[in-house]
């Protein structure tokens, strides 16, 4: 079995009672949504479409290149599934892959389930179909790019939930945290957005009937933009913030009497914790996140252009 | 590949495996709920905790240390369990530099770290005896019992059917990649990262094309046998009276490990 965990999910024990029972919360209220909705518009032939979608997510996974110093890019593939089978299948779907890691191979825990389903099912989809929704009518090359961008976005969301999330449990040291985890899903980030861009341009050319199907049944087109550029603001503003000024969420963590729910001791700053690579005002690692967004905005665009002009 | 390369399951005929799957399904989450739920440093409640996951072990006939050995699978996110040692206030322990910081690990920011640990290392193994004494199609079945929506059951319920058929795609693709891969040693091969990702996009992309087109295929052969769009089991899963009585035993177990550790 060439099975190997991905990085983002959380096994059983990281994460405390309530964190995890939040995360299921908001999981089952989504995914309920979900299934309401796509009972409503799909027929009996659509769920075995579905469940080996699902298992295609599952096994386009293994798929991986070697980018450089013996790490590997490969797909998480939450904005693919949202592009090509729409929100709320793509919700379900995800949901699925999600499930079966937990429960078959103990890839993720049981009890932190809803939040890993939250990260890396809900998050990924709503920011590869929102994005994608807002250039339904334009060129391919757009199409392609944005979609790439919207790849690069969906892990970065995932990861920072992620670290968010560990450190509401007090699991994990903010700062670090974030860092760790953004620094690192940067480049996974850029692997998910190379093989999703890919892997569309490939279907655009074969069967383009496939992707127009979708976007005929648009659901609830405007709601999802909004959606996918909001989560993305949230991921360009508060990781920064939290990066390097984790005082201030800490602040808003207390303010909202979460750091009580979710951590028993309160946070404290190593001495002398400077990190060269950042700088120390929140503005200056503002407009960092902001720049490195315009850059795989840019490669994006070029890889698009790129893969139009083989096609 | 077979089918069987995915599957966790490990034939018996002990209680464990004769036990109703909403049982196991039921008493694996209450575990690990209270694994979650017992604090830090309750040293004599983890004790107890990992004394009945190795009587459960030792009930499904597959040996008291069967769990132990596929248990640390967890263990590589432990790193970013390790930001506590140093960030949690409490008294120090030891002090040492590395690169540009000053560490301290403190006894509040151990008891913490050792605490995660052993509740991730004592769940992983429940939700481990779970799959290996369970048959997976009986645990999807447990989930539509206990009100799992059809469709997302469903769902799992063809992934995990046809998982071991687009995996061989996957190989085959792979391999195919590997083929057509020729390289001198020593020499660096391969195009630029953007091309080996276009690389691995296409054969994404082809295997979502296969995966549709063999859908399709599935689906006609399921109507040709008869499918209504819902999955029947010939397996009853009635609950008998032994499964309340060990689920009932069960859940008051696990609630005196919540009075151990809270006293």
């Amino acid at each position: 079995m060439h099975y190997s965990p991905a990085p983002l999910h959380i096994p059983d024990g990281f994460l405390n009672v309530t964190v995890s029972v939040i995360f299921w919360v908001i999981t089952v209220i989504m995914i309920g949504m979900a299934v309401a909705r796509t009972n409503k518009s799909l027929g009996e032939k659509q769920v075995p479409l579905m469940g080996i979608m699902a298992a295609f997510i599952f096994a386009a996974q293994m798929i991986n290149f070697p980018v450089a110093g013996g790490t590997s890019g490969h797909l998480l593939g939450g904005a693919l599934a949202a592009i090509v089978l729409g929100p709320w299948a793509g919700m379900l779907v995800m949901t699925a892959v999600i499930a079966v890691q937990g429960l078959l191979f103990q890839d993720g825990g049981l009890l932190v389930m809803g939040a890993n389903i939250f990260n890396m099912g809900l998050l990924t989809v709503a920011i590869g179909y929102g994005f994608y929704r807002s250039v339904m009518n334009k060129s391919t090359g757009t199409k392609l790019a944005v979609a790439g961008v919207a790849a690069w976005l969906s892990v970065m969301a995932g990861a920072l939930a992620t670290a968010l999330q560990l450190w509401l449990s007090g699991t994990s040291n903010l700062q670090t945290a974030v860092i760790a985890m953004l620094s690192v899903h940067a480049l996974i980030g850029i692997g998910e957005a190379l093989i999703t861009v890919a892997a569309l341009s490939f279907i655009f050319r074969t069967r383009p009937d496939l992707l127009g199907e979708g976007s005929a049944s648009a659901e609830g087109g405007r709601g999802w933009v909004m959606a996918g550029v909001v989560i993305s603001l949230i991921v360009v503003l508060l990781s920064p913030l939290a990066s390097a000024d984790p005082d201030g969420l800490e602040r808003v963590a207390i303010d909202m009497g979460f750091i009580d729910a979710g951590q028993s001791a309160p946070y404290q700053v190593i001495p002398d914790y400077t990190l060269p690579f950042l700088g120390t005002t929140p503005l200056s690692t503002i407009i960092a996140g902001v720049i490195g967004a315009l850059v795989v905005l840019g490669i994006a665009i070029l890889a698009g252009r790129s893969l139009q002009k083989t096609s | 590949m077979h089918s069987d390369a995915f599957d966790r399951y490990h034939e018996s005929n002990s209680f464990v495996h004769r036990l109703d799957p909403r049982v196991k399904v039921i008493v694996t989450i209450a575990y690990i709920l209270s694994n979650a739920l017992l604090p830090d440093g309750a040293w004599l409640a983890f004790g107890l905790s990992w004394l009945f996951l190795l009587f459960a072990n030792a009930l499904s006939n597959l040996g008291v240390g069967f769990t132990f050995k596929r248990s640390f699978i967890a263990l590589p996110f432990a790193l970013v369990a390790i930001t506590v040692l140093f960030s949690i206030p409490g008294n120090p322990i030891s002090t040492f530099r590395f690169l540009f910081w000053d560490l301290t690990i403190t006894d509040m920011g151990l008891l913490r770290f050792e605490s995660i640990l052993i509740r991730s290392w004592l769940s992983v193994q429940m939700a481990i005896l779970l799959v290996a004494t369970t048959r997976f199609p009986d645990i999807v079945h447990a989930l539509e019992h206990l009100r799992v929506p059809t469709i997302l059951t469903t769902i799992i319920a063809f992934l995990y059917r046809y998982l071991f058929v687009l995996v061989d795609e996957v190989f085959r693709l792979l391999r195919a990649r590997e083929a057509r891969s020729a390289a001198v040693a020593g020499v660096r091969a391969g195009g630029s990262v953007a091309w080996r990702g276009r690389v691995a996009g296409n054969m994404a992309g082809q295997l979502f094309l296969r995966s549709y087109e063999r859908s399709d295929r599935v689906y006609n052969a399921m109507l040709a046998r008869g499918y209504s769009g819902h999955l029947n089991t010939i397996n009853p899963h009635e609950m008998r009276r032994v499964d309340y009585l060990t689920t009932a035993l069960a859940l008051i177990v696990i609630l005196l490990f919540q009075l151990v550790g809270r006293l």
